[in-house]
């Protein structure tokens, strides 16, 4: 058997390497990578410890839950970032600092 | 070292290797491509807990919907994107990039230390779960389980997230549609 300890260490490194991206990709494409990978970590957890529930599903069902607000996170975010691209011709978030022209 | 073990150790290689290249990398659309084998590599890692049905949602939702969405955002998103990625020279321990660097190495550290502090295995709940069998085993049927309690004991939840992807899709909708300023 595959013990938890090892999937939370692997949860660990992803989860490090989404926070690196995050804090510094100067691409909001790349920072929202990021966070998709931070996501999956998290979801990681939740199934290695669903595996211990099962008559309720606790784990499993929260994770489908955080996958599909992922999905829904994704598509607003990436509908703001083209926005963003039109009005300001670049999508480096250190650069955006107008909120209106 | 048995096979299932094996193939742990394997896609846990795969997906963080290939998250730190998609970390590391300068290329936009290869980080993105990478990714793809990220996501792959955790749907295995899925499939060894015992969560089939997340896994193949995983693979469906993520691989099909998210990234074929950002890889329609990055190329809707011009030339001088890649450009300017294509400036930023440096090598991979770049000074600027080292304040990230440290933030996440001292918070990886945090993290396994307090993770092998917790001792999961022998955490109390856990240890209840396996002497009453409240433990997925390989032959169990948990997709249908799923169903069952999707609508029954989280039916609230699931209501909530039909409203919240109603909201996400009228506001990207929104969003992205022609005409006049935001």
């Amino acid at each position: 058997m595959i013990s938890l300890t090892d999937f939370l260490i692997v949860g660990a490194i992803l989860f490090c390497v989404g926070l690196y991206m995050i804090v510094s990709k100067q691409n909001a494409i790349q920072v929202l990578i990021g966070i998709e990978l931070m996501l999956n970590a998290a979801i990681l957890n939740l199934v290695a410890f669903g595996k211990y529930d099962r008559f309720n599903n606790g784990g499993q069902m929260f994770a489908l839950f955080a996958i599909v607000l992922a999905a829904a996170t994704t598509a607003v975010a990436l509908a703001i970032i083209l926005n963003v691209y039109k009005q300001y011709k670049t999508i480096n978030p250190g650069e955006i600092d107008k909120l209106r022209d | 070292m048995s096979l299932v073990q094996f193939l742990f150790y394997l896609m846990a290689l795969i997906a963080v290797t290939s998250a730190v290249f998609v970390a590391s990398t300068k290329n936009l659309v290869r980080s993105i491509f990478m990714f793809f084998i990220t996501l792959f590599a955790l749907a295995g890692l899925y499939v060894l807990a015992l969560a089939d049905f997340v896994a193949i949602t995983q693979i469906v939702i993520y691989v099909g919907g998210i990234l074929v969405l950002i890889l329609f955002a990055f190329m809707l998103s011009g030339k001088e994107t890649l450009n300017a990625i294509g400036g930023q020279k440096g090598r991979f321990i770049n000074i600027n990039k080292m304040p990230a660097l440290l933030l996440s190495g001292l918070f990886l550290i945090v993290l396994v230390n307090m993770m092998f502090k917790i001792d999961a295995n022998n955490l109390v709940w856990i240890k209840k779960a396996i002497v009453t069998k409240n433990i997925v085993m390989p032959n169990s049927q948990t997709t249908e389980n799923i169903g069952i309690n999707l609508m029954t004991k989280y039916l609230l939840p699931f209501e909530a997230i039909s409203v919240l992807l109603m909201i996400a899709l009228i506001g990207s909708a929104h969003l992205s549609r022609k005409g006049k300023g935001v």
